[in-house]
């Protein structure tokens, strides 16, 4: 499993209403939400990212609310893969959940800047930095993460065990 | 090695004789609990991987109390998708228009959550229920699907922070400084996946309210949970509640903590949080002139009969600053009851200030009371990141009901003895 894209640069505690304000939880469509991706701290970032991007950002990205909007907001907006230096507990899950690839690296997070074309191998946690020349070394998913990814999120890891209520 | 009090927890409702942290299980719920804006995705999962049942129509709980009463016609949309769900599937806990409360105020008054219990939410605050000495934590939409589903929920075992708290609160100072005053200490990333255990002599102090406020914003550390000790105040609130035996657990003595912090009540000072991070708080030497726009007090955090009844006293006979707006928000409809008949709506109303039917309403920018570009806010809710309330360029001060109602008064930041 491999993403690959020009990245895009955010800070620290990247909060859940700056991804996706409340004032549009009145859906859960993934195309209405992805027009608002952003929109409180960066109004361009919808218009210039494309299939493929990545994010990378500082500590604590995805504070806040447990709203799954936030990351089914980032996945349809096209990005492929968020690296940061540490991610909020509930972000963290629901992305899994979902299905959308995220990646814990402090020294990526550190050296990666606006507009490098970074790609990220899912299986041996390797992030390479084409547009530097680098490359740096996270931490895989532990095998029961992976399960569910692979599974295709939790919903269909559940059901393929037959669950019944 | 001993185990923290919510390792304690999840290894007996896992049916573990030990949990170590970092370890993945799997727990059964007694509680799933969604929102009007949470539910809707979640229901749709659900049916879409063929379920056709929910594991236990007792213990999955809907509240409908974000964007409600109904704000728009999105949000009648994603009532009636709840609601319709609720009938399908005979929910007992299916709270609408009339009923509702904010769901952290309402599942304990109710009785749905007692010590020991598990529970998951879909909703960040759900941490609330710690207060009680149950375990539980906010999830997402997917979570209370499968939630649902199955009736369990998988975890990594966390480690603990313990908060030993000494001494007692001075008048006018509650569970809302305590908490800032944590999270201004560790930052919002301070309790990261962490459990927050509070502990000592000085929890016999808190009252319940105190407690619930305290445990409610855990999360805004990062924290997995938030957890108080059971205590005679516990099992005096819960009893006459529910008809389920409750379980009591304790930290061994022997637990490991991977951060001890010493905590004085009686030097907790009324504490403040600065736009935009619940950390960036100051107390009342460092803030300055705050003017205020707008007063919200209520919420999951702040919006119960204490914290009315803190408001009440200061603004009895004294009216609303000219040109501040201010919003009350009993949390349940039990709550607003309690505050008509003690006098408290008439208290707020003659000082000028309006009352509302319970809602999360302004809290999360929704409706009841949303700022517009330069406004500021003091309010008694949990978050004030950038563009919470309204506009981007708008600002929100947490606070106690305390500080939030000498604010209302004097029109910028106050204490209760400034006016």
């Amino acid at each position: 499993m491999k993403a690959e894209g020009k990245v895009f640069r955010f800070g620290d505690n990247i909060d859940t209403d700056v991804i996706i304000p409340a004032r549009y939880l009145t859906t859960f469509d993934p195309e209405q939400l992805r027009v608002h991706c952003m929109e409180d701290i960066d109004p361009t970032f919808i218009q210039r990212v494309s299939g493929g991007d990545i994010i990378v950002a500082g500590k604590n990205f995805g504070c806040g609310s447990s709203r799954e909007h936030a990351p089914i907001a980032i996945k349809a907006a096209g990005v492929s893969c968020v690296i940061a230096e540490s991610f909020a507990r509930i972000f963290y899950r629901n992305s899994i959940n979902i299905g959308m690839a995220i990646v814990e690296s402090k020294e990526a997070s550190e050296k990666i800047r606006e507009g490098d074309r970074v790609s990220v191998d899912f299986d041996t946690g390797l992030i390479t930095n084409h547009t530097k020349g680098e490359s740096y070394q996270s931490v895989p998913f532990p095998a029961f993460i992976q399960d569910i990814i692979r599974g295709g999120g939790l919903m269909a890891s559940i059901s393929e065990k037959g669950v019944r209520a | 090695m001993g185990m923290t009090m919510s390792q304690k927890i999840l290894a007996r409702k896992a049916g573990l004789a030990h949990v170590a942290k970092g370890q993945l299980i799997e727990v059964p719920l007694d509680g799933v609990l969604g929102n009007d804006v949470t539910t809707p995705p979640a229901v749709a999962e659900f049916k879409k991987h063929g379920f056709t049942k929910v594991f236990d129509k007792d213990r999955v709980f809907i509240t409908l109390d974000h964007f409600t009463p109904n704000k728009d016609i999105q949000a009648a949309t994603q009532c009636k998708a709840c609601r319709e769900f609720a009938g399908e599937q005979a929910i007992t806990h299916f709270y609408d228009i009339g009923e509702v409360g904010i769901e952290h105020a309402l599942l304990p008054e109710k009785g749905l959550v007692i010590p020991g219990d598990v529970v998951i939410g879909a909703d960040s605050h759900t941490c609330t229920y710690g207060a009680l000495g149950a375990f539980s934590t906010g999830v997402g939409s997917t979570d209370m699907a499968a939630g649902m589903a199955s009736g369990k929920a998988w975890f990594k075992v966390p480690e603990a922070i313990q908060f030993r708290l000494t001494g007692k609160l001075n008048k006018w100072v509650s569970g809302k400084d305590v908490i800032l005053h944590i999270i201004g200490m560790i930052g919002v990333d301070g309790a990261l996946y962490k459990s927050m255990e509070f502990t000592g002599e000085g929890v016999a102090s808190l009252a319940m309210d105190d407690r619930f406020t305290i445990a409610n914003m855990a999360i805004e550390a990062g924290g997995k949970n938030g957890i108080f000790p059971v205590d005679e105040q516990t099992i005096a609130y819960v009893d006459g509640r529910t008809s389920r035996e409750y379980s009591v657990f304790e930290a061994d003595s022997d637990a490991e903590y991977e951060a001890v912090y010493e905590i004085d009540l009686s030097a907790i000072q009324p504490t403040v949080a600065f736009p935009s991070l619940p950390e960036n708080t100051r107390t009342p030497g460092q803030w300055g002139e705050v003017k205020v726009d707008q007063v919200i007090i209520g919420s999951c955090t702040n919006g119960r009969i204490s914290d009315l009844a803190v408001a009440a006293e200061i603004m009895e006979g004294k009216k609303v600053a000219k040109g501040l707006r201010c919003i009350v928000i009993p949390a349940t409809q039990a709550v607003y009851m309690e505050a008509l008949q003690k006098g408290y709506l008439e208290t707020f109303i003659k000082a000028g200030a309006a009352v509302s039917t319970p809602t999360c309403g302004p809290c999360l920018g929704g409706h009841m009371g949303i700022l517009a570009e330069g406004e500021t806010a003091v309010s008694t809710t949990n978050r004030n990141f950038v563009g919470r309330m309204g506009h981007t360029k708008s600002g929100v001060y947490l606070a106690s009901p305390a500080v939030a109602a000498a604010s209302a008064i004097a029109g910028k930041l106050a204490t209760p003895d400034q006016v």
